[in-house]
């Protein structure tokens, strides 16, 4: 056997079948033995867990590292540290980069630029050439580099005919397309989603249809092609229900919701504090409602960040001019535990954060997994790889801007506090989170 | 009641605000009608008037007000500043704040912007001279005031003795791009917080999208509304916010909802047109509508200085009366 | 009435409750005779003389004291009013009535204006009024006439014509009306 260099002594490891209080003994990146009271040989580093969970590191499907193009913002190497303080061992990166990740060479680079980080780093490619809806980008040469997901994300791919050829094209590749569902001519000009807010509040909404007829076309081209499609940020009662509905019919459908869709409504935007502006925007309670129904029911898959880091003096700009984007990677699994633990167990949940989106994402453990990166999402048996999440459901998480990894500021939640907090995060083996302190 | 650190939005004042507002202009109006129409209420302080937007008349309007309370003014116009596309809006605030203003009076065209602007100032009182659609306060107040002024005219007795229950139950009827008016909104909440019934009057696309949380009535048939009502307000087509297009044609707009010569003669005889200017003849307003009796445009110009006066003397003038006089 | 009364007056929190009264109906109408002759004999006839009572309390004692100057002079008197709201230098403590208006007769140049209060008290009200006379012309001379001094100066301000001195505690008030001079505490309402 290995060599045994870590040891997690007095926590309770998630599996499928409920919670069961066991020691965790890793070596040579893989998990080399379980037990109830494993000793720590000398020489290997010891974790305290009493009281916390420990689950398969959790996976992002939607981050955005902003590197090439806005590191002032955000680098690969920070986004990445911000996703392991938040319990991350693998993210997917966002192709809205500057150029954006349409060719090889780009996706090579933020390869490279994330092969020794904190956090693995996959890449989802763009749909469409600079993601202008226009022309398909190299789908084929991206998937040879392991590209799994393509998305023109920060846009939806308008035209229908287009996105219809994507799909047939994509189907035959082996790779699953993502949309940002959003009708452009119906949000034109939309700073918030449109209802009694935006109207009281004199500023342009994007209607809850924009999204819906989106997720809509869709689902009609699934049915058409054959081919399957991820639904990024579903925020609205209406898509949920679309989505519900095309699973029952058994078409290749999956979604995600992000942790804001689970916890903050419209009514934030009274104080126009553009740190509220988000696109898919906040939306009504009955939306929220709808998004939490939907991840405990199944039609929502897998809860996903949309990690969108801007820097501080372009969201000091009139609430209309602002970009949209939240922060996410720090606060997602407290906030999905405060939302979610009194509906569902911890077994669900890490389901939704960690082996879902893993299995999407290419990232599982199979024998199709993308190569050059290690196997996410559990089980946490012997011989699995050591990546982890290790969570306090009794601590507390304080949200300080000041204090965030991210080179950014924008997170919606400042000042509040959240039951529950991630206390140490193990990347192959490695502990790159010991006591909610990041060690490179 | 608590003194508003700010006048963002007529919420900010409530009901007892508005009326000490309209009290407190009357005070001002007279001091306008003296031979020596300046006060020294506030010297010493410096009020500046931010406008990204143009817009002369409100402009002018403030900085008389503070002139005749002998403030200091400087005056931030987009052509005449340094603010050029890229500076940031709180770069600019926090510059001017930092030469000592005791007000900043802001006009944007993005809702909001005097918040965001009231959320970076340690010190300064902001003022909201419009922003975007979202409100135009001062607007609002001068309306109610010129109305209640014509009121009391009518029954023979000074305005500060018809206090403000002469709004109870007033109707007023409010006509054209709600959608995009930031009139509109303030109106609806100065009038309503003061009694009155609001209706609206637009096109189907000029409404906003949710009317719910709005204390007011649609007109489903705007020329039988027009016979119940106290006092028209007419709203400019907002064309430079891109309100022509929610419409076929400004011809059909003035067919269906402006005040023409045949539409006037359903107005009872004492009903009150009021606009917030400037008026666009032959569209929202016939021309010779305009020059009526009854239409007090120039009435409200008169009056909007009265009353800014009084908003720029209940900001920055001291404590308010019914605070601790040994404060 | 003085300045610390008038931030409690009406509209305003705070109604006066009379504890004794000080001064009857006809003690006012004698005091205000006095004065009247006092003002003619210091100014040698009323000629270039102009009262100007001070909002609100002087008002009623401005005209009374035209009245009764008229009637020694077998003359007419030229009144006017002056509302010091926008004046004082404690902005706020005084409420802003808008019947209070400020209606001076003529161009006081070369005039001797008599300004005409109720209560003196601080002195601040006289201050303002006397910044306020400065718009409308350089008076040959300022003059002031109270009905009551109740002491508590703040400023060096004193008065040419006194109805009665009345020493008084700050926290009591003075109120002079058609029926006299009541002395009593402000309550709440």
């Amino acid at each position: 056997m290995a060599e045994v260099t870590l040891v997690i002594r007095g926590g309770s490891v998630v599996t499928p079948e409920g919670l069961r209080r066991l020691d965790l003994a890793l070596g040579d990146g893989t998990v080399l033995d379980l037990g109830e009271a494993i000793p720590g040989p000398p020489g290997a580093t010891v974790l305290d867990a009493a009281g916390c969970l420990i689950g398969p590191g959790l996976v992002d499907l939607h981050t955005h590292l902003r590197q090439p193009g806005r590191e002032e913002a955000e680098t690969v190497e920070s986004g990445a540290r911000a996703a392991a303080l938040g319990g991350y061992t693998a993210v997917v990166a966002m192709p809205n980069t500057e150029p954006a990740i349409d060719s090889a060479g780009v996706a090579r680079d933020v390869l490279a630029l994330g092969r020794d980080t904190v956090a693995e780093v996959a890449v989802a490619g763009a749909i469409t050439v600079g993601r202008a809806g226009k022309a398909l980008a190299p789908i084929g040469e991206l998937a040879a580099l392991g590209v799994r997901i393509f998305t023109d994300d920060g846009a939806g791919v308008q035209d229908g005919a287009l996105m219809r050829r994507a799909l047939d094209y994509a189907k035959g590749v082996g790779v699953t397309l993502a949309q940002h569902c959003e009708d452009e001519c119906l949000s034109v000009g939309g700073a918030m989603h449109e209802g009694c807010w935006s109207s009281r509040l004199g500023l342009p909404g994007i209607p809850a249809a924009a999204e819906e007829s989106m997720v809509a076309r869709d689902i009609q081209l699934v049915r058409l092609t054959g081919a399957p499609v991820h639904f990024l940020h579903l925020s609205t009662a209406g898509s949920v229900q679309l989505v519900r509905d095309a699973k029952a019919e058994g078409l290749p459908v999956t979604a995600e919701a992000a942790p804001h869709h689970m916890l903050l409504t419209h009514a934030e935007v009274a104080g126009y504090d553009p740190v509220f502006k988000v696109n898919p925007p906040l939306r009504s309670d009955g939306d929220v409602a709808a998004v939490i129904a939907g991840l405990c029911d199944g039609t929502i898959d897998a809860i996903a960040t949309d990690h969108a880091p801007h820097a501080p003096e372009t969201k000091d700009a009139p609430f209309d001019q602002a970009p949209p984007g939240m922060l996410g990677l720090q606060t997602a699994l407290p906030i999905a535990w405060q939302v979610l633990s009194p509906l569902l167990g911890p077994e669900q949940i890490f389901a939704l954060m960690s082996t879902r989106p893993s299995a999407i994402a290419g990232l599982g453990v199979t024998d199709s997994r993308i190569a050059g990166h290690s196997a996410h999402g559990g089980p946490l048996d012997v011989g699995a790889t050591g990546n982890l999440c290790v969570f306090d459901p009794s601590a507390t998480t304080v949200v300080d801007p000041t204090r965030l990894a991210s080179r950014s500021r924008n997170t919606p939640y400042a000042g509040r506090t959240f039951t529950g907090a991630v206390r140490h995060t193990v990347l192959r083996g490695e502990p790159v989170v010991i006591d909610a302190v990041a060690q490179r | 009641m608590t003194q508003p650190r700010h006048l963002l939005s007529v919420a900010d004042l409530g009901t007892d605000g508005i009326a000490e507002v309209l009290r407190v202009a009357e005070a001002f109006a007279e001091v306008e009608r003296r031979s020596m129409p300046k006060v020294p209420t506030l010297r010493g302080k410096v009020v500046a008037t931010l406008f990204f937007e143009e817009s002369t008349r409100t402009r002018l309007s403030f900085e008389t007000a503070a002139k005749r309370l002998s403030a200091d003014v400087l005056s931030l116009t987009m052509a005449n500043s340094s603010v050029k596309k890229g500076e940031s809006l709180r770069d600019t605030i926090e510059t001017v704040e930092a030469m000592g203003i005791d007000a900043v009076i802001i006009r944007h065209s993005s809702s909001g912007a005097p918040h965001q602007v009231a959320r970076w100032l340690t010190r300064a009182r902001v003022i909201n001279a419009g922003d975007g659609w979202h409100e135009h306060p001062t607007q609002a107040l001068l309306d109610c005031f010129t109305v209640r002024q014509v009121l009391a005219e009518r029954k023979g007795v000074a305005p500060e003795d018809l206090g403000i229950g002469c709004f109870e139950g007033l109707r007023v009827l409010i006509v054209g791009d709600v959608r995009h008016s930031r009139v509109a909104r303030s109106e609806v909440l100065a009038y309503t917080a003061l009694g009155a019934h609001v209706t609206l009057a637009a096109p189907g696309s000029l409404l906003p999208p949710s009317l719910e949380g709005w204390p007011v009535e649609v007109a489903t048939n705007f020329d039988a509304a027009l016979a119940d009502a106290d006092v028209v307000s007419l709203l400019r087509l907002q064309a430079e916010r891109g309100s022509g297009s929610f419409v076929p044609s400004l011809r059909e707009y003035t067919a269906g909802w402006g005040l023409t010569a045949r539409r006037v003669q359903r107005l009872s005889d004492a009903a009150i047109v009021t606009h917030p200017g400037p008026m666009v003849r032959g569209v929202e307003i016939a021309s010779d509508v305009a020059d009526l009796p009854r239409t007090v445009v120039t009435q409200q110009v008169t009056n909007g200085v009265a009353v800014r006066m009084a908003i720029l003397f209940l900001l920055l003038g001291g404590e308010w009366p019914g605070g601790d006089p040994h404060g | 009435m003085a300045e610390r009364e008038r931030s409690h007056t009406r509209p305003l929190g705070g109604v006066f409750v009379a504890h004794s009264q000080l001064l009857s109906a006809a003690d006012v109408q004698r005091a205000l005779t006095r004065m009247a002759h006092e003002i003619v004999e210091r100014n040698g006839g009323i000629e270039d003389v102009v009262l100007v009572g001070l909002q609100t309390g002087g008002i009623p004692l401005a005209n009374r004291m035209a009245e009764a100057l008229s009637q020694i002079e077998n003359a007419e008197v030229a009144v006017g009013s002056l509302d010091v709201a926008f004046y004082r230098d404690d902005i706020g403590l005084r409420p802003v009535l808008p019947e209070a208006v400020t209606n001076i007769p003529g161009d006081l140049a070369g005039k001797v204006v008599v300004l005409v209060d109720d209560v003196l008290f601080t002195g601040r009200t006289i201050r303002a009024a006397l910044n306020a006379l400065n718009d409308f012309g350089r008076a040959r001379a300022v003059q002031l006439a109270v009905m009551i001094d109740r002491g508590h100066r703040e400023l060096p301000i004193r008065p040419d014509y006194v109805g009665k001195n009345l020493p008084t505690n700050r926290e009591e008030m003075i109120d002079v009306g058609d029926d006299g001079v009541w002395i009593g505490t402000l309550e709440d309402k």
